[in-house]
C-alpha cells in the first residue's frame, strides 16, 4: 500500500511558509495605482483651473455625489433593480431552457439558432422598438433580460455536455433501471433524468458560473442601453438617465458621480459573483486551485 | 500450448466451484460466435468465442486494434454485437446482469466534485440506497483497496494508483460476480503497476469474484491470469489460449520462477506469431 500512500491526504492547510507578498501586491498596487491618478487629476484641474462643466476635479464630484445622495440613490436603486430582475429571469431562463436542450435534441434544434440571433442582434438597436411596444420599465427590463440570457444559456449548455464519456457510461452500466411495467422509452427519460441531476448539473456548475459572471456583467450593460434609449425619450429615473440629463444640463460633476456609481455597481456585481464561484468551486474545480510550489 | 491441469486455489475462496477451475467452475457467461463491425465498416470481432468461468482470472491480451475492449464492452452490454450473443447460462434469456457487473475504465474515472466515499457510493445510489444505508458496503469497499480512512478526500488531493484504487472500489460496490476491467494500470508508473497487481491478486481471493481483465502486458497478463486468451488483430480474434498453471498465492518470487518465464515466451510467442509482417517494426 505504501506505493500509492498519499502524503497529504488530510492537510487542507499547506504547511507554514514565507508570507506570500504577491497576494498583497494585488490588492496595494492598484490601489496605488488609483490613489497617483486621482492626485494627478486634481492637481492638473486645480493648476490649469479648469472649469468643472469640462472637467471636475475628484473632490468636486465626491462633493457633488454626497450633495446629491438623495436623487442618486433613487436612481441608483432603480438601476439596481432593473439588473438583478433581469440578471434573475435571465438565469432562470438560461438554464431552463439549457436543460430542456439538454434532454431533447428536438428542442435544441428547434431552438437554439434563435437564441443566437437574439444575442447577435444588437440590444441598442432592439432597444427602441421594445419601447414603443413595452411599457417603459417593461422594456428596459426586457434588455437586460436579453443581454444577460445567451451567456447563461450557452455556457450552461455546454457545461451539460462536457461531461466525461466513461462516467455515461457507468450510468448507463449501472443506472439503466426500467420500472417494470413501462414501456422502454420511459425507462431511457428516467436513466436521462438521472444522469442530469447527479452527473450533468454538477459538471455544468463551473461553466454555469463562468456564464453567471459574463451575465451579471451585461446585465448591467442592458440596463444601462435600454435607460439611454428611454432617456432620449425624455423619461427614466436610472442612473443611466441621470447621465444623458446631466449632459443636456451641463451638470458634468454629477454626471461623473452617476458614472462612478455605475461603476461601481459593476465592480460590486462582479466581486460578488466571483466570490460565489470561489465558494462553490473551491473543494474540486482547477480554477478554485491555487497553485502549489 | 499447455493441457489444462488443476490449480490449486487458496483455502479462503469463496465457491466450492472454484475447487478445480482448470476442468471449469460452473459456466458464468460466454460469448458466442461474437462479431462487431464499426459503422466505418471497421471489423473490430470476426467472431469471437470465449467461455468464462465462476472463479477464474482471465486475461485478455493483444496488441491495441485487436478488439479485446470490444469484447470486454459486448460482456458489460455496454455495446451490442452486430452478430453473435452474449449467454448467461442459469439465467433467463431477458435477465438484465448489468447489477453483477462492476467495470473499472483505463481512467479512474471519478467524479471530481465528489469525495471518495460519494464516489464510491454512485453505483448504490443509482439503484436508490440511500447514503445512510451504503455506509456499510462503501466502508467494506474501501477497505478492500486499502483505502479505509480516504472517505473525504477528494479525488484531485489522491495519487494515479490511489483514484485507480477509488474507481476498483467503486466497481465492487455492488458486489459484482463479474469484475471488467479495460487496461486499469496502463497508465501508471511500474511501481505502483506491481503494487496494484498484488493487491488484485489478493481481492480476488477474498472477494471471490470473476476477473476479465483486459491487458497489452504479456508480463501483467501471466502474473495475474488463471488463464490467458492472446487475441490478435485485423481482424480481431482469439490465436492461443494458455492456462497458467501455478498456484493463486502469488507474489513477487513467482517472477522469478522457472514457469513464469516459460509462459511469458509461450503468450509472447502467441502474440508475435499472429502478428502480420508489417507490424513487427
Amino acid at each position: 500500500m505504501d506505493a500509492t500512500a498519499p502524503a497529504r491526504i488530510d492537510a487542507p492547510s499547506p504547511p507554514a511558509r514565507p508570507r506570500d507578498w504577491s497576494a498583497a501586491w494585488k490588492v496595494v498596487l492598484p490601489l496605488a495605482l488609483f490613489v497617483l491618478v486621482l492626485w494627478g487629476w486634481e492637481t492638473y484641474v486645480v493648476a490649469n483651473e479648469v472649469p468643472p462643466y469640462i472637467l471636475p476635479a475628484p473632490s468636486v464630484i465626491w462633493a457633488t455625489l454626497l450633495k446629491d445622495w438623495p436623487v442618486l440613490s433613487v436612481s441608483l436603486l432603480t438601476t439596481l433593480k432593473t439588473t438583478f430582475l433581469g440578471l434573475i429571469l435571465a438565469v432562470t431562463g438560461g438554464v431552463a431552457l439549457a436543460v430542456l436542450l439538454s434532454l431533447s435534441r428536438l428542442v435544441e434544434y428547434s431552438l437554439y439558432p434563435y437564441a443566437v440571433v437574439l444575442q447577435v442582434t444588437p440590444v441598442v438597436a432592439i432597444s427602441p422598438l421594445l419601447l414603443i411596444y413595452l411599457p417603459q420599465e417593461a422594456a428596459v427590463l426586457t434588455c437586460a433580460w436579453l443581454v444577460a440570457f445567451f451567456p447563461v444559456l450557452s455556457n450552461t449548455t455546454l457545461g451539460l455536455q462536457s461531461v466525461d464519456r466513461n462516467l455515461l457510461e457507468l450510468f448507463d452500466l449501472y443506472g439503466a433501471t426500467r420500472p417494470k411495467g413501462w414501456p422502454a422509452f420511459v425507462g431511457r427519460f428516467v436513466t436521462r433524468l438521472k444522469a442530469l441531476w447527479y452527473l450533468r448539473r454538477p459538471a455544468a456548475l463551473p461553466y454555469f458560473l463562468a456564464g453567471l459572471k459574463i451575465a451579471g456583467g451585461l446585465s448591467l450593460i442592458g440596463a444601462v442601453v435600454a435607460e439611454i434609449a428611454a432617456g432620449s425619450a425624455g423619461a427614466g429615473s436610472g442612473l443611466a438617465y441621470r447621465i444623458i440629463e446631466s449632459q443636456y444640463r451641463l451638470n458634468i460633476p454629477r454626471l461623473f458621480a452617476a458614472l462612478a456609481l455605475l461603476s461601481l455597481t459593476g465592480v460590486v456585481i462582479f466581486l460578488a459573483l466571483s466570490a460565489l464561484s470561489h465558494l462553490l468551486l473551491r473543494r474540486w474545480h482547477e480554477s478554485a486551485l491555487g497553485r502549489e510550489r | 500450448m499447455q493441457t489444462r491441469s488443476t490449480a490449486h486455489p487458496h483455502p479462503l475462496a469463496l465457491s466450492a466451484s472454484l475447487s478445480h477451475p482448470g476442468e471449469g467452475g460452473s459456466p458464468l457467461v460466454s460469448l458466442r460466435g461474437v462479431k462487431k463491425t464499426f459503422a466505418n465498416g471497421t471489423t473490430a470481432l470476426a467472431g469471437l468465442d470465449l467461455g468464462i468461468r465462476a472463479g477464474e482470472f482471465v486475461s485478455l491480451l493483444g496488441p491495441s486494434g485487436c478488439g479485446k475492449s470490444t469484447a470486454l464492452r459486448i460482456l458489460a452490454g455496454l455495446m451490442d454485437a452486430s452478430a453473435g450473443t452474449v449467454e448467461w447460462p442459469g439465467s433467463g434469456a431477458d435477465a438484465d446482469h448489468r447489477g453483477e457487473i462492476g467495470f473499472v475504465f483505463q481512467e479512474p474515472t471519478l467524479m471530481p466534485w465528489a469525495n471518495v466515499a460519494d464516489n464510491v457510493w454512485l453505483p448504490l445510489r443509482l439503484r436508490g440506497v440511500s447514503r445512510k444505508a451504503a455506509q456499510g458496503s462503501i466502508d467494506e469497499c474501501l477497505d478492500l483497496v486499502g483505502l479505509s480512512g480516504f472517505h473525504k478526500s477528494y479525488p484531485r488531493e489522491l495519487s494515479g494508483g490511489m483514484k485507480m484504487r477509488v474507481s476498483i472500489a467503486r466497481a465492487l460496490s455492488l458486489r459484482p460476480k463479474l469484475l471488467l476491467m479495460d487496461e486499469p494500470f496502463a497508465a501508471l508508473d511500474e511501481i505502483t503497476r506491481f503494487r496494484l497487481n498484488d493487491d488484485l491478486l489478493h481481492l480476488q481471493r477474498d472477494f471471490g469474484c470473476t476477473v476479465v481483465f483486459v491487458t497489452h502486458s504479456v508480463y501483467e497478463s501471466v502474473y495475474l491470469s488463471s488463464r490467458i486468451v492472446v487475441m490478435a488483430a485485423r481482424p480481431g480474434r482469439v490465436v492461443a489460449e494458455i492456462d497458467v498453471d501455478a498456484p493463486r498465492e502469488r507474489d513477487e518470487e513467482f517472477r522469478t520462477t522457472p514457469l513464469y518465464g516459460d509462459l511469458c515466451r509461450q503468450a509472447s510467442r502467441a502474440l508475435h506469431g499472429a502478428m502480420a509482417p508489417d507490424e513487427h517494426l
